[in-house]
């Protein structure tokens, strides 16, 4: 008997990267099949290939033995392939039986939905898949991890074979897990093949049957669960080449700069203390939503509830608000430069000034003369590719985005700053310059603190590196130490050895 | 940065095609195509009817929409700022009642104006803590202030009109400094102080980064509230006076006065090049836009165009000016291709 679901050679080629490379995977019904691998392995590409929304270069998808090329998601859910992605697709206003059914709503003659009719289909569907939640609810006021059984059901209403998950419990208390794994648990004793992307490995080894490893884009290798451990699955994602595309690492670092003491989050107990040298660069490793973000943009007065000391070189400061922040010397790039970082339809020039008009102002006017030079010292100091320093910022390429957002935070001359995902989404030119312009702050004495999902963006740029997970600090390793294997264990929480 | 080459210089450019660059630049400018097109339409009328550019036609028209100019100030800040102000209308007419109420129970003619313009600063400044603090948005907040500042003024007034105010009052909309009327001098003078602020003041450049993008505003230090609040506290503000130097104009304060202003402004000022996403327009463009339309009408006026076809012709230019500017900058994406990655 075939598989209910087999991928063999599949490649998928993005202007200058090639996402996977001959790649396969199976699936048997009733089967859950883990896909593990480092951010930017594959596992994305593979799973959107696999529900229609990109096509594969090469390669074929079998479907029952059946050749099949899913050109859109619609198609693949035609087919019976249903994908539940991170964010939730469902309408936070309708109730959740208009959500299960928003394109097959049983009407009357008239054109008139028939509330009745729908509830009760609504309700057959949830009971049988033993979801205990109200059809007549609307959405928004069910919790995250019921929104997402919604979701689950929605996917399997429409007859679905194959379910996608993809991290669908970054955002979940360890309750909420247990339940959603025990619904597909049951899912699978159904028939469903189920495919389980996760960055967390504990869960891994409860759940699946059996895991396939991406690393580069390439098939490295499929294994029975209960046949290895979870230190044999860190070592097939790990191995890869740090390459010498980093710069050299800080010789010394100085005195203490920035000590963050007791810091806990709202709805947390836990409380974070670390301290931040003079001229290093200190990275914050962890999986997405280990609470780094969240834990920066407390530093910076972004959190009015979180409660911290901050002592900025011994002295303790208040920093109530990113005004503060600026005034005592911080600088923080966020993580979704369009979003927050910048005024897209404004100039290179207005860009870089935004935190310090005052400074090229003479008395409440802005001097012209000022501005410009202002900018065009940070065009040419970042090598910022543009005709002109009055061009709009959503013109410029993503690294140049970059490069202007960083200029931004270098104008204020910060004595600490903090950089999220500072290389996301760029190419490898602008990656490497913006490298090379973080080392060479810390070695003018700027102490840096780095998050980033990359794991060999950390390996190659901290002098020290702290890991995250579920919002607390659990592990500090320095340059020599620190190794691809230690930071996934410690990131997904699995204390091996 | 030893370790990096650069992409690319920026080019050398020969003075003609320097020039032809500025020519482009200057035609991009909202403000350049609108003057243009007013000299033209002025041009045309002067040709059509020979009494366009006459001293009392010039006079007549600009006294139509001095008061409204005054107004165009405090809506560009709330445009620029990422909102609108609905409540100019309504405020208009309360700070003219306002300031009437007070000269009829004798106050001094100072004070009486800074009751009807305190009476705005109030309006103005409910509508920003409104918007910041409890976070309802812009539309609705202002819906709700033009219907009360509405009911206010003809509540107080009972609905009727306040005459019979002390003479002296009246110089500011009737009396003439150096034959040209005092109302356009003042008009003139707000406009320019309003427009230079804006342009090249480091306070009020942050109106501009709030309505280009709240998140990376308070992130760059901005206090995006406070912005706000100031920014509705004088939208408020000018429309209050808009309306008191109305009541000195016309010699009598009404409760109905300005309804419908606040579309007509919003109009103006997206034909000057404001938008409703925020972050850009000025308030030279909002002028620039309130004159094109006046031309019109005025136009429409001598060409003894019946009165009703006036209201279309705002709504013409708005879509075509709107509709223009969206086309052109699709267009101007387009061959540039998008970022790769």
């Amino acid at each position: 008997m075939s598989p209910l679901l087999e991928c063999v050679g599949i490649t998928k080629r993005f202007p200058g990267t090639l996402a996977l490379d001959d790649v396969r995977f199976e699936l048997e019904p009733g089967e859950i099949h883990a896909v593990m691998g480092e951010n930017g392995a594959g596992k994305s590409t593979l799973m959107k290939i696999l529900s229609g929304v990109f096509t594969a270069d090469a390669g074929e998808i079998r479907f029952g033995g059946i050749p099949v090329t899913p050109a859109s998601p619609r198609e693949a859910l035609m087919l019976g392939i249903a994908i539940v992605h991170q964010e939730l697709s469902l309408i936070p206003t309708l109730t959740v039986a208009e959500n299960i059914f928003p394109s097959r709503l049983p009407t009357n003659a008239l054109g008139m939905v028939r509330y009745n009719e729908l509830f009760r289909q609504a309700q057959e569907v949830l009971e049988k898949l033993n979801v205990d939640v109200n059809p007549r609810a609307t959405v928004e006021t069910l919790s995250i991890a019921n929104q997402q059984l919604v979701e689950i059901t929605k996917a399997l209403s429409s007859n679905c074979k194959v379910l996608i998950l993809d991290e669908p419990t970054s955002t979940l208390t360890d309750h909420e897990t247990n339940t959603l794994l025990d619904f597909l648990r049951r899912l699978a004793a159904e028939g469903v093949g189920i495919v389980y992307i996760s960055h967390k490995l504990k869960e891994i080894f409860q759940l699946a049957d059996r895991v396939t490893v991406l690393r580069d884009g390439k098939y490295v290798g499929m294994r029975v669960v209960n046949e290895i451990t979870p230190d044999d699955v860190i070592r097939m994602m790990v191995g890869r080449e740090l390459g010498n595309i980093y710069p050299p690492k800080g010789q010394e670092v100085g005195p203490s700069l920035l000590e963050v003491r007791n810091l806990r989050m709202p709805d947390s107990q836990t409380h974070n203390s670390f301290q931040l040298y003079q001229g290093e660069i200190l990275g914050f490793a962890g999986l997405i939503g280990s609470g780094r973000s969240e834990l920066a943009r407390a530093i910076f007065g972004l959190d009015a509830r979180a409660e911290r000391e901050i002592l900025l070189n011994g002295y303790p400061i208040k920093i109530a608000s990113p005004r503060d922040a600026i005034a005592q010397g911080l600088g923080y790039l966020p993580e979704d430069r369009k979003a927050a970082g910048l005024f897209l339809e404004m100039s290179i020039k207005l860009n870089i000034e935004a935190p310090i008009i005052h400074e090229v102002s003479s008395g409440m006017f802005v001097s012209p003369a000022k501005e410009r030079e202002l900018a065009r010292q940070y065009v040419r100091q970042l090598n910022i590719s543009t005709p002109s320093i009055e061009q709009e910022v959503r013109r410029l390429s993503g690294g140049n985005q970059q490069k202007t957002l960083v200029a931004k935070w270098l104008a204020i001359k910060p004595k600490i700053l903090i950089v999220d995902e500072p290389t996301r989404g760029i190419d490898v030119g602008a990656k490497k310059e913006i490298h090379f312009l973080l080392r060479s702050l810390a070695e003018s004495g700027v102490g840096i603190i780095m998050i980033s999902s990359e794991l060999l963006e950390i390996l190659g740029m901290s002098d020290r590196i702290l890991v995250m997970h579920e919002g607390a600090i659990v592990a500090e390793y320095s340059a020599e130490d620190a190794t691809e294997e230690n930071i996934i264990r410690a990131a997904s929480s699995h204390k091996g050895e | 940065m030893e370790t990096t080459t650069p992409i690319s210089e920026i080019p050398l450019k020969s003075s003609l095609s320097s020039f032809f660059s500025f020519l482009v630049r200057l035609l991009r400018m909202r403000e350049a195509a609108l003057v243009i097109l007013i000299i033209a339409i002025g041009l045309a009328l002067q040709i059509i009817t020979g009494r366009f550019f006459t001293t009392p036609n010039l006079n007549a028209i600009s006294l139509g929409f001095a008061t409204s100019a005054i107004i165009v100030i405090g809506m560009t800040m709330a445009l620029v700022s990422g909102g609108f102000d609905l409540s100019v209308g309504s405020v208009f007419a309360m700070g003219g009642v306002v300031t009437a109420i007070a000269l009829r129970a004798d106050f001094p003619i100072p004070i009486a104006i800074l009751c009807g313009a305190g009476a705005g600063v109030v309006a103005g400044l409910i509508n920003g803590l409104l918007i910041t603090k409890i976070q309802i948005n812009p539309f609705i907040t202002t819906l709700g202030m033009m219907g009360i500042a509405r009911g206010v003024s003809l509540a107080v007034t009972e609905g009727t009109v306040i005459a019979g105010l002390p003479s002296q009052f009246y110089i500011f909309g009737q009396g003439r400094t150096l034959d040209i009327p005092n109302l356009i001098l003042i008009a003139l003078f707000m406009i320019l102080v309003g427009d230079i602020l804006m342009r090249r003041s480091a306070l009020f450049r942050q109106i501009y980064y709030v309505g280009g993008n709240d998140e990376a505003a308070r992130l760059s230090g901005i206090n995006v509230d406070r912005v706000k609040i100031a920014v509705f506290t004088m939208s408020g503000l000018l429309a209050a006076l808009a309306g008191v130097l109305s009541v000195s104009r016309f010699t009598v304060a009404d409760p109905g006065a300005g309804v419908g202003e606040e579309l007509r402004i919003i109009a103006a000022c997206i034909i000057g090049g404001c938008t409703l996403r925020g972050g850009k327009g000025t308030v030279l463009g909002g002028l620039l836009g309130l004159i094109f339309v006046g031309f019109i009408n005025n136009g429409m006026i001598l060409l003894r165009v019946p009165v009703y076809w006036q209201q279309l012709s705002m709504g013409v230019v708005l879509l075509l000016a709107v509709g223009f500017d969206t086309v052109s900058q699709r267009w101007q994406m387009r061959p540039r291709g998008r970022k790769v990655g």
